[in-house]
C-alpha cells in the first residue's frame, strides 16, 4: 500500500472512530428529553458521557487535523463548499462544551435545566451538521475546476447532506440508548433498552442507505461483501438486544458502522471530493496529498503516538467502567468519591 | 459586497484577529494555572497539609471553568484555516497541517483523557497516579503550545522547505521546522508568559480575601488565612521570575526579529530612517496613524535599539523608509495582476505593518508587563513575614491588574501577527531570493465564499463569544467571592462529585474500593 493509500485510510479510521465515540455521547444528550424524565435520571445520563466527550471530541479534531495534514486539497475544498453547514456545527459543538462544565458550576433547578438542554440541542446540530458534510463529501458538492463551490451560500446543501445528516443522528440515538442500557441500571436501563429496541431496525436505514449508493456508484465486490456484514450487524445487533445482552448488542451496533464507514470509504476511494457539476472536477487522493516525504514523517508520528493514545483512552474507560443508577445506596458511594 | 468598505479578506482578517484573541485570553490561563494547580496538587500528595488541598479544589475549579472555554473557543480555530483561508492552508498544506495534526495527537488527546481522569477520579483512582494524571495533562497543554507555535513561527520563517513546481513549499527537514530558532523563542516566551497571568490571579484574589478577612477580623491561625496567604506569595514569586525570563525571552526573539522582519521592528520603535546608533523609542506623537513614517516623532534613548538588535550600543539598525525600498525592489512594487489577488491585483504593496498598531502593541505589551511585576512585588512586600494588607488602593489595584498580562498577552500576539504584513508567510532572508518561500495575505483567503458568508460568521462568533464571556466572567466571579469555605451545595443524587472534592472528603483512596460485582466491563 502507499503512503496516500494508508493516509486515506487512517483518515477513514478516524472519522469512523470519531462516529464510534462521539456518536454515543452525541445520542445519550440527544436522548436526554426522551429518557431522563426527572431530573435525577438526566443527571445519571449526563454522568455516564461526563468524563468521556472531551476525549470523544479530540477524535474530531484529529480527524480534521489529519485531512488538513495529508490532503490539504481536500481541506481547502470541502470545508469552504460547506462554509456556513460547518460554521453552525462549531457553534453547536461550543454551547455543548461550555454546557457541559457550567451546568455544575450554579445550583438551581432553572440553570441546570436550561444547561441540559442546550447540550441537547448541541448535539443535535452537531450531529446532523457533521453527518451532513460527511454525506456531502462522499455524495457529491457542487465545485469546479478549481475546486470553487459553483451557487450560493447554500449551494452544498443537497440531499446528499440530508442523507449524511439523518444517518449520523439516527445511529447515535441507537448508540447512546444501547450505551445508557449498558451503563446504568433501573429505570434508565430499562427506558434506553426499550428504547433501542424498537428504533434500531429504522435508524439503521438511511446509513444503509447511503453506504448503498456510494457502493452502487463506485463499489467494487469487497465494498458488496462490507455492505452484507453492516445489514447483517443490524441484526445482529437487534437480537441480542431482545435477549438482554446489552455489551454485544453494543458491540454489534457499532460493528455496523464500522462497516457501513468502510463501504462508504472503501467505494469513494481514491475520490475524496465528488463533483457534481463534472466528474472531471472531483477531487481525487493524488490531487489533494502531501509530499511522499511528509507523509513518511506523519506516518512515524502517527505510529507511535496513536497506539499509546489508543491504550490509555482505553484505560479511562476501564476506570470509568461501572453502572450508574440514580438509587440512594450508590448516591452515598459516589458523595464519597 | 464590501459593507463598511471592508472586503472578504478585511473581514476574514477581523474574523481570524478577534477569534484568536479571544482564544488566547483562555489559553495563558489554562497553562500558566495548570502548571501552577499542579504545583499546589503535589506539594498537598507530598505533606497532606489541608490548604494546599483547599487551594487546589478552589484554583482547580477556576482551572476547569477556564478549560471548557478553551477548548470550545480552539475548536474554531482548526476550522478556520479550511473555512476561510483555504489558498493558505493549499499553499503551506505540506508543512503546517501536519504540525496541527500532531498538536492534536499528541497533546489534546493527553489533555482531554487525563483531565477526564483528574476531574472523575478523586478517591477513584490511588492518590498518586491521579496526581500524576494532572500533571499529563498539564504537559498535554504545553505540548499543544509548542506544536501550535511551531506552526505559526514556521510563517514568520519559514525553515526546511523547498520551492516545489507549483512555487508551494515543498517540506525537505521536518526536524529543521521542530527546532526552529523562531519557534523555540517564542515558545518559551510564551509559557513564562502564561505564568505571569496565572500569578497575577494569585495575587489579586489572594490579597483581596486576605484584606476582606482582615477588616472582618477573622483568624489569622485557620486554614482558610493560610491557603490566601499562600496564594498570595506564589504568585507574586511566580509573576517576579516570570518576568524576568519574559525580558530575557523577549530580547532573544528581539534579536531574531531584527534578522528576520526587520520591518515589524523598525515600525515597532517608529525608526524611519537607518540610524547608528539607534535609539529606542518610549513615546511617539504626530501623525502615528497615518502610516508615513515621517509624520511620527518620538521621545527616545540613544543607543537602546542598537543593543536590543545586536548586544552593542553603536550599530546602525535599518529603518523604515530604506527597508520599505528595499522590498519593494525583491518582491515587487504592486501586487501581480492576477485573479487569485482579487481586488487587489496590480495594487501597490505597502511593506510596512501598520505603525500604530506596532508600535503601540509592542509597549502594551511590555508596559503591562512591568505592571503586573510591580504589583506582585508589592504584594511580596505588603505580605512579608506575616503581614496582612488592608491598603484599599493596593489591593484593589491588585484585583485590577489582573487584567494586564492578559493584556500583554493579546498585545504580544497583535504586534507579531500584524507585523509581519503583508505576508502571511514571511520570506526567509536566510535564503536566496529566488529560492525564498512567501505568501501575501491578499491571497490567502478562500477564493469561492461570499463576504456575506464571513459577515455571517463574524458577527455569530463575535456575539456568542460575548455572550460567553459575560457568562464566565459571572460564575468566575461568584465563585471568587465566596472563596473556599464553604461547599459546593449538597451533591445531588447521582451527579459527580465536583470538579474537586467537597472539604469533608479526603480525596485519594488508595484504589477503587468499590466492589466488582455491578459492574459490567464492555469491549473498550
Ligand atoms: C500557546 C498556546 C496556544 C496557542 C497559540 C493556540 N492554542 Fe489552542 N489551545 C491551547 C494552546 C494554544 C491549549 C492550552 O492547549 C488549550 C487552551 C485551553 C484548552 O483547553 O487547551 C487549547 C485548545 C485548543 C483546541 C481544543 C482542544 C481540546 O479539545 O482539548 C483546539 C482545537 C485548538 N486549541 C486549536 C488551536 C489552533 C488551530 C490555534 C492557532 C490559531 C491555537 N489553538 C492557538
Ligand atoms: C498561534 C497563535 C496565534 C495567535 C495568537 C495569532 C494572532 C493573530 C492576530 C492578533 C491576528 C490579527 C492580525 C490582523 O488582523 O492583521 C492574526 C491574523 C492572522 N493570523 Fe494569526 N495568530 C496565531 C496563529 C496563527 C496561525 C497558526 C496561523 C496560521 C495560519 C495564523 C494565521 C493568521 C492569518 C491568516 C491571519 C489573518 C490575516 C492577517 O490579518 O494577518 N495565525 N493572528
Ligand atoms: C519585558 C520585555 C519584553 C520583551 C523585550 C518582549 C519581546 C517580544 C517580541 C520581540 C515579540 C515579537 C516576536 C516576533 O514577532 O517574532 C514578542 C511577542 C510576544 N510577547 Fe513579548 N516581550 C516582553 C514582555 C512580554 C510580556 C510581559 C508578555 C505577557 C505577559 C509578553 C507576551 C508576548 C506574546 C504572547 C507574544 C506573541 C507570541 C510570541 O511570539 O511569543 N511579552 N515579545
Amino acid at each position: 500500500m502507499d503512503l496516500q493509500t494508508l493516509w486515506f485510510a487512517a483518515v477513514a479510521v478516524l472519522w469512523t472512530g470519531f462516529l464510534l465515540l462521539e456518536g454515543f455521547d452525541f445520542g445519550v444528550a440527544a436522548l436526554l428529553p426522551v429518557l431522563g424524565r426527572r431530573t435525577a435520571d438526566r443527571h445519571v445520563m449526563l454522568r455516564t458521557i461526563g468524563p468521556l466527550w472531551d476525549g470523544n471530541e479530540v477524535w474530531l479534531i484529529t480527524a480534521v487535523g489529519a485531512v488538513f495534514a495529508a490532503f490539504p486539497g481536500w481541506y481547502a475544498t470541502w470545508l469552504p463548499a460547506l462554509y456556513l453547514p460547518f460554521v453552525l456545527v462549531l457553534f453547536g459543538l461550543i454551547i455543548r462544551a461550555v454546557a457541559f462544565e457550567w451546568r455544575h458550576s450554579h445550583h438551581t433547578e432553572a440553570w441546570d435545566a436550561t444547561w441540559t438542554r442546550v447540550i441537547t440541542a448541541g448535539s443535535l446540530v452537531a450531529a446532523l451538521g457533521i453527518g451532513a458534510a460527511l454525506g456531502a463529501t462522499t455524495l457529491g458538492l457542487p465545485i469546479d475546476a478549481d475546486g470553487n463551490r459553483v451557487g450560493g451560500p447554500l449551494a452544498g446543501l443537497g440531499w446528499p447532506a440530508l442523507l449524511g445528516g439523518v444517518s449520523v443522528l439516527a445511529f447515535s440515538l441507537v448508540h447512546g440508548a444501547v450505551f445508557l442500557a449498558l451503563k446504568t441500571d433501573g429505570p434508565i436501563r430499562a427506558a434506553a433498552h426499550a428504547f433501542a429496541l424498537r428504533w434500531a431496525p429504522v435508524a439503521a436505514l438511511p446509513l444503509l442507505a447511503w453506504a448503498g449508493i456510494v457502493h452502487l456508484r463506485y463499489g467494487t465486490a469487497v465494498t458488496a461483501v462490507l455492505w452484507l456484514v453492516a445489514a447483517l450487524s443490524v441484526v445482529l445487533a437487534w437480537a441480542r438486544l431482545r435477549v438482554d445482552r446489552e455489551g454485544q448488542a453494543f458491540a454489534a451496533w457499532g460493528a455496523m458502522l464500522v462497516a457501513a464507514a468502510a463501504t462508504i470509504f472503501g467505494a469513494a476511494y481514491p475520490v475524496v471530493v465528488p463533483s457534481t457539476v463534472d466528474t472531471a472536477f472531483d477531487v481525487t487522493v493524488a490531487d489533494a496529498s502531501v509530499s511522499d516525504y511528509t507523509l513518511t514523517v506523519m506516518t512515524w508520528a502517527a505510529g507511535i503516538g496513536l497506539p499509546v493514545v489508543l491504550c490509555y483512552q482505553a484505560w479511562t474507560y476501564w476506570v470509568f467502567r461501572r453502572r450508574l443508577t440514580a438509587e440512594p445506596q450508590h448516591t452515598e458511594e459516589q458523595v464519597a468519591a | 459586497m464590501d459593507v463598511l468598505g471592508l472586503d472578504t479578506l478585511d473581514v476574514a482578517r477581523w474574523q481570524f484577529g478577534i477569534t484568536t484573541v479571544y482564544h488566547f485570553l483562555m489559553v495563558p490561563l489554562t497553562i500558566g494555572l495548570g502548571v501552577l494547580v499542579a504545583v499546589m496538587h503535589t506539594m498537598w500528595v507530598r505533606t497532606d497539609k489541608p490548604e494546599w488541598l483547599r487551594m487546589t479544589r478552589f484554583w482547580g475549579r477556576i482551572y476547569l471553568i477556564n478549560f471548557a472555554l478553551g477548548v470550545a473557543t480552539g475548536l474554531v480555530q482548526e476550522f478556520q484555516f479550511g473555512l476561510a483561508w483555504s489558498e493558505y492552508s493549499r499553499f503551506v498544506g505540506d508543512v503546517f497541517g501536519s504540525l496541527l495534526a500532531l498538536e492534536a495527537l499528541l497533546a489534546f488527546f493527553l489533555e482531554s483523557t487525563f483531565l477526564g481522569l483528574w476531574i472523575f477520579g478523586w478517591g477513584r483512582i490511588p492518590k498518586k497516579l491521579h496526581l500524576a494524571a494532572l500533571w499529563a495533562a498539564v504537559i498535554g497543554s504545553i505540548v499543544s503550545a509548542y506544536f501550535i507555535i511551531a506552526a505559526n513561527s514556521w510563517m514568520q520563517h519559514p525553515v526546511g522547505v523547498e520551492v516545489g513546481e507549483d512555487g508551494r513549499p515543498v517540506q525537505v527537514d521536518f526536524l529543521a521546522v521542530l527546532t526552529n530558532n523562531t519557534a523555540l523563542a517564542a515558545f518559551s516566551h510564551a509559557i513564562v508568559a502564561a505564568l505571569m497571568v496565572a500569578g497575577a490571579l494569585l495575587v489579586g484574589i489572594g490579597l483581596w480575601h486576605l484584606r476582606k478577612r482582615t477588616l472582618a477580623e477573622q483568624p489569622t491561625t485557620d486554614v482558610d488565612h493560610a491557603v490566601w496567604r499562600r496564594s498570595v506569595r506564589l504568585g507574586g514569586f511566580v509573576s517576579l521570575a516570570a518576568f524576568v525570563l519574559v525580558a530575557v525571552t523577549g530580547d532573544w526573539q528581539g534579536k531574531l526579529m531584527y534578522q528576520q522582519q526587520p520591518l515589524k521592528m523598525s515600525s515597532a520603535e517608529a525608526l524611519c530612517e537607518t540610524e547608528a546608533p539607534a535609539p529606542f523609542s518610549i513615546f511617539a506623537f504626530g501623525k502615528l496613524g497615518s502610516n508615513e513614517c515621517d509624520d511620527v516623532h518620538s521621545w527616545t534613548v540613544p543607543g537602546l535599539l542598537s543593543f536590543l538588535a545586536h548586544s552593542d550600543f553603536s550599530t546602525a539598525v535599518p529603518g523604515v523608509n530604506e527597508l520599505q525600498e528595499e522590498y519593494a525592489a525583491v518582491y515587487g512594487e504592486t501586487y501581480p495582476d492576477d485573479p487569485s489577488f482579487g481586488d487587489r491585483a496590480g495594487g501597490e504593496i505597502d511593506y510596512s505593518p501598520l505603525l500604530a498598531v506596532t508600535y503601540w502593541s509592542f509597549r502594551l505589551m511590555i508596559g503591562m508587563g512591568a505592571v503586573s511585576a510591580a504589583v506582585a512585588a508589592y504584594a511580596l512586600w505588603a505580605t512579608r513575614r506575616g503581614r496582612v494588607p488592608t491598603s484599599k488602593i493596593g489591593v484593589y489595584g491588585a484585583l485590577l491588574a489582573v487584567a494586564a498580562p492578559f493584556v500583554a498577552n493579546a498585545t504580544g500576539w497583535i504586534f507579531t501577527e500584524m507585523g509581519r504584513q503583508p505576508f502571511v508567510v514571511y520570506p526567509n532572508p536566510d535564503v536566496p531570493v529566488g529560492e525564498q518561500v512567501y505568501f501575501f495575505t491578499a491571497q490567502a483567503v478562500s477564493p469561492g465564499i461570499t463576504t456575506g458568508e464571513v459577515w455571517t460568521s463574524l458577527i455569530g462568533l463575535t456575539v456568542v463569544y460575548g455572550a460567553l464571556a459575560v457568562v464566565e466572567l459571572w460564575l468566575i466571579t461568584r465563585f471568587v467571592r465566596r472563596g473556599v469555605t464553604t461547599g459546593d451545595g449538597a451533591p445531588v443524587p447521582g451527579t459527580p462529585p465536583e470538579g474537586t472534592p467537597d472539604d469533608d472528603v479526603s480525596g485519594g483512596s488508595g484504589g477503587d474500593r468499590r466492589r466488582d460485582d455491578d459492574v459490567l466491563s464492555f469491549a473498550y
